[in-house]
């Protein structure tokens, strides 16, 4: 036997640690989502695709804010003390993964921008002349794009590692202590950002390539994930017991029917059926990438939160 | 420099939360929070069964995790005893720190940010005890400077059996139960 009682009854700690809701999941979703299109983005800036005309590098950087900023949205209203928030950009703590975060956030604004600058929105063109110059300039510079496709692709991958590593320095919680959670966020956000740039995509090769990687990249993903169980599982006996949480406990059903079931096997195998050409592309595969992935953060937070070294008693 | 921690002894402690109490009023602690607490763990088998009652708080870790996660810098070393305290006009409330304590030691406070317990660092720095040490009826709990070899803590872990909660956890706690 052995029975732990205690008098303490501190909202969103006790019975178990609730501190963190919807908002960081989301925002852990869209950071990996934004990540996984800077890496796509940059990859054909690099490759020198921006020279067809209707290369999905023009309007990825778009979406990318957007969902940046709703993610960075979901991120404030997840803070406590909402008017101090200033607090983070007014200095910059080595050991702390939340401060890196914050400031890689504020770099990636001007890349994203520069690459709004090859295809600035009409309207913003027509009224400010400059920006067609700098656009032809920029597009008369075939280095500087490579250039700027690789720092676009180094940002993006610092995002995703970041929403991984964001879990994974908060030793105090079992599940998230793994030192592969920042691969399986990455891997994630690019089977996610690749899903989503399939169903969007107007240019014919760019749609047939993302499938293909979305593809290898679900494959990847799915040895990841028993990577990280295997690791959880073979080191210390909380770990092992919040491993046990998605394999048979409490988020089990979640996690094999959402994440594993209709977030990874039944899209690949239907992305595999249509690139085979066996069946036509449908949006149907994608998508439920893109929702195995937002379930899989919601369950990595709250199951992370639940598990604990206590449980070692 | 000095390093405050506190030795409580379990065979003294009858779970009378005194020290609850004492903190909640002398720190204006909210209603419906604590910032420490009274544990009681059974564990054994029939007929050889244990039982602890001890007094909890935050363990003012060496290696604070709480400290070395958070963003602005508000988590931090207090000069004097190497307490662990929080600056409310720099926490942010990302709740990171709540999410890095192997102890749950912290809460957010309705006023946004995240408190916890300082050691009455207040009172520590007049040369007073911690509340809840001042006002214990068994005279358990003993605090003071654990680097100080000559301290009444020092002495009495040199001279009793003890343990930390959760040491696996890596955070090196400066609260010891005497045993």
């Amino acid at each position: 036997m052995n029975e732990i009682t205690t008098t303490r009854h501190n909202h969103m700690i006790d019975p178990s640690l609730t501190v963190w809701g919807w908002e960081i999941p989301v925002y852990l979703f869209l950071g990996g989502m934004v990540a996984g299109m800077m890496l796509i983005s940059g990859y054909f800036l690099f490759k020198g695709r921006h020279k067809e005309d209707n290369c999905s590098c023009y309007y990825l950087p778009y979406m990318s804010i957007i969902l940046l900023s709703l993610g960075m949205v979901a991120l404030f209203l997840d803070l406590e003390h909402k008017l101090y928030v200033w607090r983070l950009y007014t200095t910059f703590q080595i050991t702390s993964a939340m401060s890196w975060g914050s400031w890689i956030l504020v770099l990636v604004y001007p890349i994203l921008i520069v690459n709004i600058m090859m295809r600035p929105p009409k309207i913003v063109e027509e009224k400010l002349p400059i920006l067609k110059e700098w656009k032809n300039k920029l597009l008369s510079h075939p280095l500087l794009i490579k250039n700027i496709g690789v720092l676009t692709m180094f940002f993006g991958a610092g995002i995703g590692l970041y929403t991984g590593v964001l879990l994974s320095s908060l030793g105090a919680r079992p599940l998230w202590s793994s030192s592969i959670l920042w691969l399986l966020f990455l891997i994630s956000g690019l089977s996610g950002a690749a899903a989503f740039v399939h169903v969007i995509a107007k240019n014919v090769y760019e749609r047939e390539l993302l499938a293909k990687a979305d593809n290898a990249f679900l494959i990847v993903e799915l040895f990841v994930i028993a990577l990280f169980l295997i690791g959880l599982k073979t080191a210390t006996e909380v770990q092992a017991n919040a491993a046990d949480m998605l394999l048979f406990g409490d988020f089990a059903s979640s996690f094999w029917v959402f994440v594993i079931g209709f977030g990874i096997i039944v899209p690949l195998i239907i992305q595999l059926l249509a690139v085979n050409h066996k069946i036509h592309h449908t949006p149907i595969a994608p998508i439920m990438v893109i929702i195995g992935g937002l379930i899989l953060r919601f369950i990595i937070v709250a199951a992370g939160q639940y598990s604990h070294w206590y449980a070692l008693n | 420099m000095a390093r405050y921690g506190m030795v409580i002894d379990t065979k003294k402690c009858v779970g009378c939360q005194d020290c609850v109490i004492a903190c909640q009023a002398e720190n204006n602690v909210p209603q419906g929070f604590c910032r420490d607490w009274i544990t009681t763990e059974s564990k054994g088998k029939f007929p050889t069964i244990e039982m602890e009652i001890r007094t909890e708080r935050c363990n003012h870790c060496t290696d604070a995790p709480c400290v070395s996660c958070c963003p602005t810098g508000a988590s931090h070393y207090h000069d004097v005893g190497g307490v662990i305290l929080v600056n409310h006009d720099e926490c942010i409330g990302c709740k990171a720190c709540i999410a890095s304590c192997p102890y749950d030691a912290r809460y957010v406070h309705p006023e946004g940010y995240v408190d916890k317990c300082t050691f009455c660092i207040h009172r520590v720095e007049k040369g007073e005890d911690p509340a809840c040490v001042s006002v214990c009826p068994t005279y358990c709990m003993h605090f003071g400077d654990l680097d100080d070899p000559n301290s009444d803590v020092s002495q009495l872990l040199k001279s009793r059996k003890y343990h930390s909660l959760i040491p696996e956890a890596g955070t090196k706690p400066n609260i010891f139960y005497l045993t």
